[in-house]
């Protein structure tokens, strides 16, 4: 079954003729179902006209009622992506998932508020989207890395993810979720770890974090009293500078909060089995399968 | 990004969050004017630099004469000022503010933050005005009060006066520190702010709430529809190895080890600086490629970690997605040349065209050293650095 994602999703990309909108469609389209899943393209300006086969509508309601398509991807400029999403939560689809990096902080506090109450999932903003390998990937993630299996990975960070799905070449993963580096967003470690709890083809999960935050730390209690499945996490920055954004906006730890020690205590009083090597990510989850 | 505490102030005080009345100077003479424009029997002298803790550091003065003033002025400019935040090297100071002394009764402490975990702006208050928050947090959590703002209605009256109530603001000034908390909202939020501190504000002995310090930092995601907060960015406050980065779009901060690390993504990049610690050594820097790195930008990066004199050892770690690992190898080779390359490098690729770019590297006929995954890298370049400190010794 996997998670938020399958062979059968219907999806519409906003921005889908921008330079980077453009580039990940084709690349997205070219993986495993993706010619049967990218089924829109959004672009106010060029409604009516096509992006190499898929038809592009001029709002998001309008691209969901002609094609049943239920799943967003955000590709759109920072100044316009909150209201892109907004677009995409009026529309009540099911789940929008926002790669554009850069966007104003003040913007998706008023989008997380508007989004109170509504249906719609959000994944991002500032993230490298989600793959079910063999099945779908929305997002700007190496595809040829992954292989389907049973292990669940869920990180803050890009490429330190695929260094994760790097070392899971043998055993391939189930789904995996890059929530991203901003520090208001949609869906939390928590939030994904539920999920990966009740998808019955996922067996164990690597948690990737980072410094900055307390999310680790809270998903790290949830898992204590209700993950029926064994996870195993690496904390990003435990070398990082107090005061100092290292790279991702919410990667600072301020005010002596969010360091990637006390991220990696918390965890391991939770039960969840921490290394210090990013190296040994794949490893040490091996080591909990047995 | 920071700006100045008068700089902020000048912004607060176009919301209607008063403060005492003060003067930018670059000069002892223009301090002695100030002051003289200024009138009244006390001034404050106060060191102008993006850190906090000037006053233990010396750096805060109060005058009680204009002769005082110009000693203060003579004796701030232009110095060293070393504060817990400045780091040991300290900041050289080149601006001052020269304020109107204030008839302080009570000091409390008023700040806003994005908090994470409500997605909303928080307010921040505290009886304990200044002290560090951070250290109140630690002593006394009682004393902190926490508000999260609701985007859609603003920091309510109610939600103002009852805050002000609990960190002790009298009676006969509430209405004064609601418009004022009020106020710094407004500012926070029209300005795309990430962090706003009045540490402390005061309550005067004739009842009028002022900002006496004032700390705010920007969202940089948002500076773009805010030109007039960019043109306050002080370059002088600034790492140059860091502004000069920001021009080839290269994420890079400034570490106090002595091996450079070039990596694409910020999560690897600070996984590349742990493991690096993990097996030993520590990295002489954070530098983030980003996801489209041309040999041009990766140049530039080799260019940057080498004008650090203590960098005696570079890891690149890379891992190719959609930047494919033969298109980086070339960006490294064609830098290793150009910046004619004297200390050991250690090179580990994974991801798209992984055996192309380590083709590449062997017959480029460089010394380059090839790592098969990130401890093989580090140990590597660990040993490679030790050695190359043996020889020098």
């Amino acid at each position: 079954m996997s998670i938020l994602i399958g062979k059968d999703t219907k999806v519409m990309t906003q921005g889908i003729t921008g330079k980077t909108g453009a580039f990940h469609t084709r690349l997205c389209r070219d993986y495993a179902n993706g010619r049967s899943c990218f089924v829109a393209g959004v672009n106010p300006n060029k409604a009516g006209e096509n992006f190499e086969g898929i038809p592009i509508y001029g709002t998001v309601k309008e691209a969901q009622a002609q094609t049943g398509a239920t799943v967003s991807v955000i590709y759109v400029p920072p100044p316009l992506a909150a209201a892109a999403i907004d677009e995409a939560v009026d529309a009540e689809l099911d789940l929008v998932i926002c790669i554009t990096e850069g966007v104003p902080v003040r913007d998706m506090i008023a989008t997380r508020r508007r989004m109170q109450g509504k249906r719609t999932v959000l994944i991002g903003p500032n993230c490298p989207g989600v793959i079910t390998p063999d099945e779908l990937k929305i997002g700007i993630m190496p595809g040829h890395i992954h292989k389907k299996g049973r292990v669940g990975v869920v990180s803050r960070s890009g490429t330190l993810t695929y260094e994760a799905v790097g070392q899971l070449s043998d055993i391939g993963q189930s789904t995996c979720v890059g929530i991203g580096g901003d520090p208001v967003n949609g869906l939390k470690h928590i939030d994904v770890m539920r999920l990966f709890n009740e998808d019955p083809d996922t067996d164990a999960v690597i948690m990737v974090g980072e410094i900055g935050g307390d999310d680790e730390e809270t998903c790290a209690r949830w898992i204590k009293d209700n993950m029926t499945k064994p996870v195993v996490g690496f904390i990003a920055g435990v070398t990082a500078p107090p005061g100092k954004r290292m790279g991702h906006a919410g990667a600072i730890i301020s005010g002596g909060k969010g360091t990637a020690q006390e991220k990696l205590a918390v965890m391991e009083e939770c039960g969840i089995k921490v290394t210090r090597n990013p190296a040994e990510m794949g490893r040490l989850l091996r080591s909990v399968l047995q | 990004m920071n700006v100045h505490e008068y700089q902020g102030k000048e912004i607060l005080r176009g919301y209607g969050v008063a403060t005492p009345r003060g003067l930018p100077c670059f000069s002892v003479s223009e301090a002695d004017e100030a002051a003289r424009k200024l009138g009244g029997k006390v001034w404050v002298v106060k060191a102008q630099i993006h850190a906090g803790g000037r006053g233990k550091g010396g750096g805060v003065k109060v005058a009680k004469s204009l002769e005082e003033v110009h000693e203060h002025a003579q004796k701030i400019l232009g110095m060293t000022l070393v504060t817990h935040q400045t780091g040991a090297a300290g900041r050289v100071v080149k601006r001052l503010l020269v304020e109107e002394g204030a008839d302080i009764r009570q000091e409390l402490y008023v700040g806003m933050v994005v908090d994470r975990a409500t997605q909303r702006v928080t307010l921040i208050a505290s009886s304990e005005g200044g002290m560090e928050i951070e250290e109140v947090a630690a002593r006394s959590p009682h004393r902190i009060h926490k508000v999260p703002i609701d985007p859609l209605e603003g920091l309510t009256a109610g939600q103002a006066d009852q805050v002000a109530r609990q960190i002790g603001v009298p009676e006969g000034s509430i209405a004064e520190a609601r418009s004022f908390m009020q106020g710094l909202y407004r500012a926070f939020v029209d300005c795309d702010a990430a962090l706003a501190e009045i540490n402390p504000l005061v309550i005067t002995g004739d009842g009028k709430v002022l900002a006496l310090d004032a700390k705010l930092n920007f969202d940089s995601n948002a500076l773009f529809r805010h030109p007039e907060i960019q043109a306050l960015r002080d370059l002088d406050e600034e790492d140059p190895a860091e502004v000069e980065a920001s021009r080839f779009d290269l994420s890079y901060i400034s570490l106090d080890g002595n091996i450079g690390c070039l990596v694409n993504g910020a999560g690897l990049a600070m996984a590349t600086m742990d493991v690096i610690k993990l097996y030993g050594a520590t990295p002489a820097n954070f530098l983030d490629v980003g996801g489209g790195a041309t040999p041009q930008k990766v140049t530039a990066a080799f260019k940057l970690m080498l004008r650090n004199p203590a960098v005696k050892g570079i890891l690149v770690n890379i891992f190719g997605g959609i930047m494919r690992c033969d298109t980086i190898a070339e960006g490294v080779i064609s830098a290793v040349r150009e910046v004619n390359l004297h200390v050991p490098l250690v090179v580990r690729m994974k991801g798209t065209n992984e055996h192309l770019g380590k083709q590449l590297l062997e017959t480029s006929g460089l010394p380059i050293i090839a790592a098969d995954d990130m401890a093989d890298a580090a140990r590597k370049i660990v040993a490679a650095v030790r050695g190359t400190v043996g020889v020098a010794a």
